[in-house]
């Protein structure tokens, strides 16, 4: 299942080109504010209507159909509940307009988000975290070919947000749609993306597979240097209880983090920001940082600040380091060298570790 | 004489509807139509009764347009205020005359407070 888009509109000064494909999976589109990320999803949502173009999910042309007509999921930032039904009203309300049988049964739904507890009650009293978890199970019910998640959690509170992300991983391993999400919170981008598109000024600067993107020092100038980095999978392959640390495998060697309740065998993604590693020419001795290994410099990308951007190759996973150019001058870095990378094991931030 | 106040009550009501609910009715595949009868209907019921409610009352009350054109005649087209001016006409039914107008009393600050409670019911939404 794929969603083809070719998008042209214009609203007042404002104009969105967007041509991307989001395949399965999440596909995070990710801006800064005004660079026409929520009008996009709106848009595919059939909720903004296009000048020119063509939006195709499934194979099937939805452009000139109107909004209840596309099978399109649509989380808001808002949950946006019925308020005169129940919780379970407003499930059934979703199931009884939805255009065919949801592929989840209700069950299915009412089990992946928790909400069993939380059917007879109203929409007055959820908390936020609740609600919008209620409306993206409500969405999911109505039997939707592609879902549209905008900012879902722009509205909570950091811990909310922690205990609402592993829901969106489940919801992402689970089902076989696209899902498109927006946000512009680099961690939220780390842990949910399997593609990404990167937005700016109305128009889709650069596309691809979520690990190719973050890793690529040509997408730093619109991510962010704060956001850009590494994303790894792997898996965990041991854990020590006694000195709370755990060893990942990824392909190309091991790391050693700090323990995540992960169990072992499990498989997981990890995010090291470009700025927390520390390049070395020679092999480091006597470090405290426990992970070093080996890379071969594929890319070197200055900036018009005063860093540069590494790009380097272990085994087949491709690292972005952010040094300064006054070291990297100094260290006479070049493409095609071998340097060691150096990672704390502290630095892998807890909330940016998914699964 | 009643209507601009029914179509007053019934219009506040559409008015505090959130279109964004309605919206998102739509994206969960619920047709225009399906929108009205299933979202919007409800939202506006409160709004709905609470116009029927005074325009009821002020129906009772009515005098003007009554006697201008269907008369005053007991039992078809009298209406309380009608009725209380027929009786004062005749001397001596000054108690029944009261009688009335603690019924029309009631009748009145009835209407208000039903329309009251529905009105503060939809607000809560």
């Amino acid at each position: 299942m794929s969603l083809d888009l070719d998008i042209h509109l214009q609203r007042g000064r404002f104009t969105l080109e967007v041509q991307a494909t989001a395949p399965a999976g999440v596909t995070v589109i990710f801006g800064p504010s005004g660079s026409g990320k929520t009008t996009l999803l709106r848009a595919v949502a059939g909720l903004e209507a296009v000048d020119r173009g063509q939006i195709v999910i499934e194979g099937s042309d939805m452009t000139e159909r109107p909004a209840h007509r596309r099978a399109v999921g649509y989380l808001f930032q808002e949950p946006r509940l019925l308020p005169h039904l129940s919780v379970l009203g407003n499930l059934k309300f979703a199931q009884k307009m939805g255009r065919e049988v949801a592929p989840q049964s209700f069950d299915e739904v009412i089990a992946l988000l928790e909400l069993g507890d939380l059917l007879e009650r109203t929409p007055f009293a959820l908390s936020g975290g609740e609600a919008q978890r209620v409306a993206l199970g409500r969405a999911l019910l109505s039997a939707p070919k592609c879902l549209c998640l905008d900012e879902p959690l722009s509205a909570l509170d950091q811990g909310l947000k922690h205990r609402i992300l592993p829901y969106l991983e489940r919801l992402r391993d689970r089902t076989d749609i696209p899902i498109l999400y927006v946000t512009h919170d680099a961690a939220e981008m780390a842990r949910l993306a399997d593609h990404i598109v990167l937005m700016q000024a109305g128009r889709s600067v650069l596309s691809g597979p979520a690990e190719a993107i973050l890793s690529d020092p040509a997408a730093v100038p619109y991510l962010g240097v704060r956001a850009a980095g590494t994303v790894i999978s792997g898996q965990v392959m041991a854990r020590d209880p006694t000195t709370g640390l755990a060893v990942m495998g990824f392909d190309g060697g091991q790391l050693i983090l700090p323990e995540l309740n992960q169990t072992k065998g499990r498989s997981i993604r990890i995010r090291i920001p470009a700025q927390d590693i520390v390049l070395a020419r020679e092999k480091p001795k006597g470090l405290s940082a426990l992970n070093v290994f080996e890379g071969t410099i594929t890319q070197l990308h200055a900036g018009q600040g005063p860093g540069v951007m590494v790009q380097f190759k272990t085994g087949e996973t491709l690292f972005l380091a952010r040094v300064t150019q006054y070291s990297s001058q100094n260290m006479g870095l070049a493409v095609g060298q071998t340097i060691f990378a150096i990672v704390k094991a502290t630095a892998f931030d807890p909330a940016g570790i998914g699964t | 004489m009643a209507f601009p106040l029914i179509v007053r009550a019934i219009r506040l009501a559409l008015e505090a509807v959130d279109p964004r609910l309605e919206e998102a009715a739509g994206t969960l595949g619920a047709s225009p139509i399906k929108v009205f009868a299933f979202v919007t209907l409800p939202l506006i019921f409160p709004g709905l009764v609470a116009g029927a409610v005074v325009g009821f009352a002020k129906a009772l009350g009515e005098f003007g347009a009554t006697i201008t054109f269907v008369s005053n005649i007991p039992g078809e087209t009298q209406t309380l205020a009608s009725a209380i001016y027929a009786v004062l006409q005749v001397p001596g039914q000054e108690a029944a005359v009261g009688r009335m107008i603690a019924l029309s009393l009631i009748l009145s600050f009835g209407a208000l407070l039903l329309s009251e409670v529905l009105a503060r019911k939809m607000v809560r939404r």
